[in-house]
């Protein structure tokens, strides 16, 4: 029968693969020797940017302390794992990372839905869990062992709304989402929500997906309907195309976005199409505060480059899970967890943060207004709502705005360039 | 006789491992299950690939069919009474993985069809074009029931983990011994006959629009229940999951395997899951290593490492020569 | 109607792009019958090239002046063209005489290696691309406005399909290269050295990419490593819809997959865009195999 041997190597295989050396190996924390933290992100794959950003950022944090003597009188020893940008990976860095590196805690993910997959081995571990850039709702409510240093999207959609309506006195907004990420879609929907709840209107609803160029059929039909504000959750990379092409098209109202629009690259080479546009972020980079000057600085000076949002959370996130290793006493889960749940009015590059009940960063938010091609800071915004430090908000600007067309071009090098 | 004493042989292994693996590393137990599943879609894959010769870059989007439909109704049953543990919970991952496949299935037929006249590229960059198209309607519906949003697009679909090692492995049992002995059989020379010279074929009266057709359906069921297993095991969904990349990963098990070889592709697609974890190390270079070692296969060994003519040395079958598609 | 025009420029100018790529899959299909699968990644190279290239020569000339523009255009052709040329002679060439379907696997591996050789050298982050050509609007009326990139990418691709007809139609080598595509056997019988036909094809088809890189990191100025994957299918789509080896169907195929891609993102469909080509795609394969302007080729037994 030819269907023998196929079963025989079949069950054959199994057998010696399972048995051969693949126990479990035994869980105990080693209490000597470097403390061992896991990081897992996309480093590769559709996301490798933020991927990139975020562990640069985290690692540079490691130096210093480590520099610094470490903690507890240990060094930190991150392993940082590649998960291509895929769910499936970042599962199996994760588990890779609990069962065979040993690690006493997590960094990790940018993305919401990575986060989201690999939560459940973290919180089934007990193993710590701390997303620097996650903003959807949902990933802390997996489980007591998973935290995040950032905004979610409620809180930000919020402000920003409440930015449009207040202090830009829009009435009529247009929405540009971007359909292929989770941040652009929660944000959005953040914002009609308050939007609508505040007396305004959407007045046009437009998508497009990450890695697009082309804009201006959704910029054509946006401009049709008049709006006061133009709300843009997206990324930089995109962002900084449809700003351009907006201003070509002629569309002159303020654009308004989230903290996905912080990079350096966002406004470079486009300083004039740039003038009108607000976003709101963790800080500024204008901020004299030691703490963040000195952050550019470092950062800089070991990559060669200025940091973006993401590289500042991630150097948060990996300060973060350090300061809690200190004030627990001991890398063992359930005490660093509370640790981490006890994080208050932490200095972070990205604001002052405290760790909130749902596990969430309870931090300000900063409104910048774009000017120059540089961020300047407009408004500070508390976790409680209450706004604060703004300068009178600019008038709605339909008529006197520029038309970016044929006057010369602003060569003033933009913020954050070399 | 003999071969229903192996098969209960290989069951008794089967349990037994489903024993074992709660004492091996989860790490490596993860592995053994992606393993299952991608053997499963590997050779549901081979079916439409390698025996019946049709160039197919799309599984990844029969797998995403039969991943979002089954998570679609577990999801529901989950949350009106059924329990998440115990018999409820396999009945409902049965039925789940049932209705998945069956959608899956029917977007084989959507695909099979219209394709019957294309050959080689054209069918390929078709086929992918399907995947595609798949993964970016899923990225834009807004399925709700009850205003519980399924599905999901770019935020997701959390679904509970169902998935076990037995599970997984019944499937994938049940996959191989359906495709071998259809193709061994009498009525399976005719998947053989369209790949090896579609023409000679037809003119011989062999029904090809029936063979390519049945091809794509079943490969497609199996890529469904795949992704079915895939999904309750992964605990989360997102369309970026099953673009064209994927189905590019299952053709490459194929083809290391060699197009044609049941036993090649099922070890290919344990070493093809397995490698990558050991290659970590190499962090960054890891996807350039991968793809080197693609080009390399090509030039040097086409027909897979694992072909039909290594198989058959290595086991002294006398097997009935399956006619080799290299020259 | 202002809408309707605006869109077509923009649906012109962003075919205009494919075109350049289109062109390449099509003389590479039409010598050596398979579909270059890293001709996608070869563009995003020349985008690449161009980007380093206008820092470099930035202090001869400055970015912006037709100097750094035609250096620009140049060191990107040639680079790609020398990429390609070893593409071909490395991964394609050891496999002439196999089955297609390897050929494409190995395609398939050199595109990927591209890609992700690309993300660790370059990294991942997109980068702004230098303002070579200027994007200051050129005509500016009520209903449309045309910028200067959009100009000069129009005219470059004019330029350069021009350029190719001549090439193809009048030189001896582009009679060869017709005779290879037409039938490779009788055409090496009779004197023709194959192999430096497909690496010339090779050669020529990698170059128009390039320039399509440069135009297209102008026209969007943000390339990242995997920019290349979605253009190059979507050319090959166009392609495939003029009728793929033939040179103006694929020119023509390019212009209307960039003008119903623009149009369909303007309305609801937008997200749809991708799934777009690739439905066109299905369309033409299911009711007309051979393209708008191909013909039918027979298979002969």
């Amino acid at each position: 029968m030819n269907r023998s041997p196929l079963f025989y190597i079949f069950a054959v295989l199994f057998t010696i693969g399972s048995l051969t050396s693949c126990k479990k190996e035994g869980g105990a924390v080693d209490n000597t020797g470097d403390i061992v933290v896991g990081e897992f992100a996309s480093l590769t794959g559709q996301t490798a940017t933020f991927g990139q950003s975020v562990t640069e950022g985290s690692h540079l944090a490691f130096d210093e302390i480590n520099e610094a003597g470490g903690v507890l009188d240990r060094k930190i020893k991150v392993v940082t794992e590649d998960d291509q940008s895929k769910t499936e990976d970042a599962n199996a860095a994760v588990q890779k990372l609990i069962s065979r590196d040993n690690v006493i805690a997590l960094l990790g993910e940018v993305a919401s839905s990575r986060s989201m997959a690999a939560a459940p081995t973290a919180q089934n571990a007990k193993i710590p869990m701390i997303s620097p850039a996650s903003t959807n709702e949902e990933v802390t409510k997996k489980g007591d062992y998973i935290f995040r240093i950032c905004f979610i999207d409620p809180f930000q959609g919020e402000a920003l709304a409440n930015f449009a309506l207040k202090s830009l006195n829009a009435k009529r907004a247009a929405v540009l989402q971007d359909v292929r990420q989770d941040y652009s879609l929660g944000l959005a929907e953040a914002f009609k929500r308050t939007f609508l709840a505040g007396g305004g209107q959407i007045v046009s609803e437009q998508s497009y997906s990450s890695s697009d160029k082309e804009f201006r059929a959704q910029l054509t039909s946006v401009r049709s309907s008049q709006p006061d504000v133009i709300f843009v959750p997206g990324y930089y990379n995109e962002v900084s195309l449809i700003v351009r092409q907006a201003r070509e098209l002629g569309l002159t109202v303020p654009l308004l976005g989230g903290d996905g629009w912080d990079s350096p690259e966002l406004t470079k080479g486009a300083e004039k199409e740039f003038e009108n546009t607000y976003l709101s972020n963790h800080f500024a980079a204008e901020d004299p505060d030691p703490i963040v000057q000195g952050f550019v600085t470092k950062y800089k000076q070991k990559y060669g480059k200025s940091p973006d949002a993401m590289a500042a959370l991630g150097y948060d996130a990996a300060r973060i899970l350090a300061d809690a290793i200190k004030r627990a006493g001991t890398t063992e889960g359930p005490k660093l967890r509370d640790a981490i749940a006890q994080t208050k009015d932490f200095l972070g590059v990205t604001g002052k943060i405290t760790i909130n009940a749902q596990r969430n960063a309870d931090k300000p938010l900063t409104i910048l207004k774009v000017v120059n091609g540089q961020f300047k800071f407009h408004q500070r915004v508390d976790p409680s709502g209450a706004t604060s430090g703004s300068t009178a908000a600019p008038a709605p600007d339909s008529s006197a705005a520029a038309t970016p067309d044929t006057t010369k071009k602003n060569v003033t090098a933009p913020a954050g360039a070399k | 006789m003999k071969s229903n004493l192996l098969l209960l042989v290989a069951a008794v292994v089967v349990v037994a491992l489903s024993f074992l693996m709660d004492s091996l590393d989860p790490y490596f137990a993860r592995m053994i299950i992606m393993a299952g599943v991608n053997i499963t879609l590997a050779v549901s894959l081979n079916l439409i690939n390698g025996f019946t010769g049709q160039f197919s870059l799309g599984h990844a989007g029969f797998m995403a069919i039969g991943a979002y439909l089954s998570a679609i109704v577990s999801t529901y049953m989950l949350s009106h009474g059924w329990d998440a543990t115990g018999l409820g919970a396999t009945l409902v991952l049965i039925l789940g993985l049932l209705v998945g496949g069956s959608f899956a299935a029917l977007g084989g037929l959507a695909v099979g069809i219209p394709t019957l006249r294309l050959r080689g590229d054209y069918l390929a960059i078709a086929t992918l074009g399907f995947n595609e198209i798949i993964r970016v309607v899923i990225q834009n519906v807004d399925f709700r029931i009850d205003g519980v949003s399924y599905v999901g697009g770019a935020r997701g679909f959390s679904v509970t983990q169902l998935s076990d090692f037995i599970s997984v492995f019944l499937v994938a049992a049940i996959a191989v011994w359906l495709v071998e002995n259809l193709v061994n059989s009498t009525y399976g020379r005719g998947f053989l006959a369209v790949r090896d010279d579609e023409v000679a074929a037809e003119a011989m009266g062999v029904n090809t629009t029936k063979f390519k057709v049945q091809a794509f359906v079943i490969g497609a069921f199996f890529a469904g229940v795949a992704g079915g297993l895939y999904s309750h095991f992964n605990n989360y969904l997102s369309p970026n999951d099953f673009t064209f990349l994927k189905s590019i990963d299952i053709v490459v098990m194929v083809i290391l395997g060699g197009m044609g070889s049941t036993i090649g592709v099922i070890i290919a697609a344990i070493v093809l899951t397995a490698l990558p974890e050991f290659l970590r190390e190499f962090a960054s270079y890891r996807m350039i290593i991968y793809s080197l070692l693609l080009i390399i296969l090509m030039i040097a060994r086409p027909q897979g490492l694992l072909g039909p003519e290594v198989v058959r040395t290595l086991l002294k079958r006398k097997k009935h020569k399956p006619a080799a598609p290299i020259t | 109607m202002d809408v309707f025009l605006q869109q077509l420029v923009n649906g012109i100018s962003l075919g205009a792009i494919y075109a350049l790529i289109a062109l390449g899959y099509t003389m590479i299909y039409g010598v050596l019958r398979f579909i270059n699968f890293a001709h996608g990644d070869v563009f995003m190279i020349g985008a690449y090239v161009g980007f380093y290239a206008a820092t470099m020569i930035s202090s001869v000339f400055p970015i912006g002046s037709v100097g750094a523009a035609v250096f620009v255009l140049l060191s990107a052709m040639i680079v790609c063209a020398a990429l390609g040329a070893s593409i071909e002679f490395l991964a394609y060439r050891p496999l002439r005489s196999r089955p297609k379907l390897t050929v494409l696997i190995t395609a398939i591996g050199v595109s990927l290696f591209l890609e992700y050789v690309a993300q660790l050298l370059f990294g991942a982050t997109p980068k702004g691309y230098p303002e070579i050509f200027s994007d200051r609007a050129l005509i500016r009326t009520d209903a449309i406005t045309i910028n200067v990139v959009q100009a000069v990418v129009i005219c470059v691709s004019l330029f350069l399909m021009f350029a190719l007809r001549i090439i193809v139609l009048k030189t001896k080598i582009g009679t060869a290269m017709r005779a290879v595509s037409f039938n490779q056997s009788a055409a090496s019988l009779m004197g023709i050295n194959i192999s430096s036909v497909i690496t010339f094809t090779f050669v020529i088809g990698s170059a128009l990419a390039a320039a399509g890189g440069v135009l297209y990191g102008s026209q969007y100025p943000s390339i990242e490593p995997l920019m290349g994957i979605m253009p190059g299918l979507k050319a090959f789509v166009a392609a495939v819809l003029g009728g793929i080896g033939n040179i103006p169907g694929a020119a023509l195929g390019a212009m209307i997959i960039g003008i119903v891609e623009t149009f369909a993102a303007s309305t609801f469909l937008s997200t749809y865009r991708d799934a777009i080509a690739f439905a066109i795609l299905i369309a033409i394969l299911i009711f007309k195999p051979s393209g708008l302007l191909g013909h039918k080729e027979i298979e002969k037994v």
